[in-house]
């Protein structure tokens, strides 16, 4: 049988891809985050995961606790210079290939407390892939920066960080 | 007692995310010795990033240390950089469950060295945000709670009527958490006809939802065994340790700022203190389910008898001009220019103004030296004060009563840290 008959034969049943396509797919829709709850953010966050507004219907529903089943860290309120290690450590904890979501201005630049006690930007000691504005954000801000994320690791494949 | 025991350590491991035990070497009432765990601060048990050391005798807690600060945000400092009517801003963000009732613990004690009173309609406004905020603030502890002691549906139930109270701060306000509504010299805005229908329309369904909420849980035998005689905290130790709000009141003590030292009006207003002599976490439980159903009346009557009138003190040196006047009006556009370039100034002196928050005596302090700019602002924050009993009610109690009984104490760690 010849490569033509065999695709004919099989017809709509069987889909093609690469295997880099299929596993961005996979990544990116069970996205598990890490409910790494600091302040304020953090009440909005699990606002996200009730039935309003629902994160389940983006497959990250599941918050884990443990950094060691998580693959996206959202710092969810201001980090403080004490917490800064500890926040440090745990994202070390995670395994790659993993992402992290800077939900409101606190974690993203300090937000309206420039002063000696707060982290100016959870991006100074671990790499961000989304920032998320406001203060603090929406729960539909988070979907969409989930969103943009899920988006992006698709794109990655199998590879994410080079 | 601790540093002994830090001394002491032979051996040291992690057992798990957040929990390291090590040996102290101390001998323990069952034959076995003392160990010392460390309980956080990244942990999902204990409402954000509280740490505690914890020294067990097999899986009793014999000493709770809390270790506080992981959320310290220089808040008290920050006041003192910015001019008095920005403070408001970051008030609302140290107890971030509660942001009108640190607004007014601020506005109250400013108002009190400016010598003003505001008018009848905006202390009804902030009676109204006040006691949607209680209802909201004790709706995350049930939610959360619940989740603690395995009735994972709670949170669904009590989020759904959070939304419909953030809901309205966003029609009131513009903003979902952080309203900032409440501020010295009155409010930010007169309610919306929209706000007053929305508002009408929660007191007329919250009581039959605080009734499902008891429906899932006042009865339920599971909840019942985890928080019945566990967290015992007497009257008299509740008293000695400072503990105020529902930690007070759930040990049989009558005491509430609203009736004790009212303020705002709410001398006007018909409502009971709720109270439970059961002293533990079940009594502290239906303390709060009923402070919530209180609040519902609050707000009816403050929906009823809505007076009419200014929402603002009549003082251009305090609060900006409307914005129509500054159009026709060259006064107007300097009290603005003036306002929002180098603010007002307060006269020198010190006040203390106290509100009762859904965690207890939320109070302000504030000194005055003349200038724009606060001297310097203290807070008296209820979570605080209200960690202190916390060895008190663990005591003697199994590992995973200490979760129910953390979760019982309601202590927001932004506002311990600030």
């Amino acid at each position: 049988m010849g490569v033509e008959a065999l695709a004919e034969s099989l017809g709509q049943n069987v889909l093609t891809t690469t295997l880099g396509k299929l596993i961005g797919w996979g990544r990116g829709n069970s996205v598990w985050p890490l409910q790494f709850g600091l302040a304020c953010c953090a009440i909005e966050m699990i606002h996200t995961a009730t039935a309003g507004v629902d994160i389940a219907r983006f497959g990250s529903e599941a918050m884990r606790a443990s950094p060691r089943q998580a693959d996206m860290m959202i710092v969810s309120g201001r980090v403080s210079q004490k917490m800064a290690p500890i926040l440090r450590t745990i994202y070390d904890q995670m395994p790659e290939p993993k992402w992290v979501i800077s939900m409101g201005a606190c974690a993203s630049t300090g937000g309206v407390f420039n002063n000696y006690a707060l982290l100016q930007g959870v991006d100074k000691i671990v790499p961000v892939d989304v920032y998320i504005p406001g203060c603090p954000p929406r729960p539909e801000d988070l979907l969409n920066a989930l969103m943009i994320l899920q988006e992006r690791i698709k794109a990655q494949g199998i590879t994410p960080r080079q | 007692m601790a540093d002994a025991t830090a001394e002491g350590m032979t051996d040291t491991g992690t057992i798990g995310q957040g929990v390291t035990v090590s040996r102290s070497g101390e001998q323990g009432a069952f034959g076995g010795e003392l160990l010392t765990i460390n309980f956080g601060p990244h942990h999902p048990s204990t409402h954000g990033v509280l740490r505690l050391i914890v020294d067990l005798d097999g899986e009793q807690v014999r000493r709770l240390k809390p270790v506080i600060g992981y959320l310290h945000t220089g808040i008290e400092k920050q006041a003192e950089a910015l001019r008095w009517q920005q403070v408001v801003v970051v008030t609302d963000r140290h107890d971030y469950l509660s942001p009108p009732f640190n607004n007014l613990s601020y506005a109250l004690a400013v108002e009190k060295l400016l010598g003003v009173d505001v008018p009848p309609r905006a202390d009804a406004l902030r009676v109204i945000m006040c006691e949607l905020t209680r209802i909201s603030s004790h709706l995350v502890w049930l939610g959360t709670s619940g989740i603690e002691l395995g009735a994972s549906t709670m949170l669904m139930y009590c989020f759904r009527e959070r939304d419909t109270i953030l809901d309205m701060n966003e029609e009131i306000s513009g903003f979902r958490m952080h309203t900032s509504f409440i501020r010295p010299g009155g409010v930010l805005a007169d309610a919306t006809p929209r706000f007053l229908d929305m508002l009408d329309r929660f007191c007329n369904a919250m009581p039959a939802n605080i009734d499902e909420y008891e429906a899932l849980l006042t009865m339920n035998p599971i909840f019942r065994s985890r928080t019945i005689g566990i967290g015992r905290l007497p009257a008299e130790d509740a008293k000695v340790l400072g503990a105020t709000g529902p930690m007070l009141r759930g040990s049989g003590v009558a005491w509430d700022l609203r009736k004790a030292m009212p303020y705002s009006g709410y001398e006007n207003y018909d409502f009971e203190i709720a109270t439970s002599d059961l002293s533990d976490c079940y009594g502290r439980y239906l303390v709060r389910i009923k402070e919530m159903r209180e609040s519902v009346k609050i707000l009816r009557q403050a929906l009823d008898r809505l007076p009419d009138g200014p929402v603002n003190i009549d003082d251009r040196k305090v609060l900006p001009p409307p914005r129509e006047e500054l159009e026709t009006s060259m006064e107007a556009v300097i009290h603005h220019f003036k306002l929002f370039t180098e603010g007002y100034t307060v006269p020198v002196g010190d006040a203390y103004a106290a509100v009762e928050s859904g965690r207890g005596e939320n109070g302000c302090y504030v000194v005055s030296d003349g200038t724009h700019k606060p001297r310097r602002v203290k807070f008296r924050s209820a979570s605080f004060v209200n960690l202190q009993p916390l060895e008190r009610m663990a005591l003697n109690h199994m590992v995973a009563d200490m979760v129910a009984i953390i979760g019982s104490a309601d202590t927001v760690l932004g506002d311990v840290d600030r």
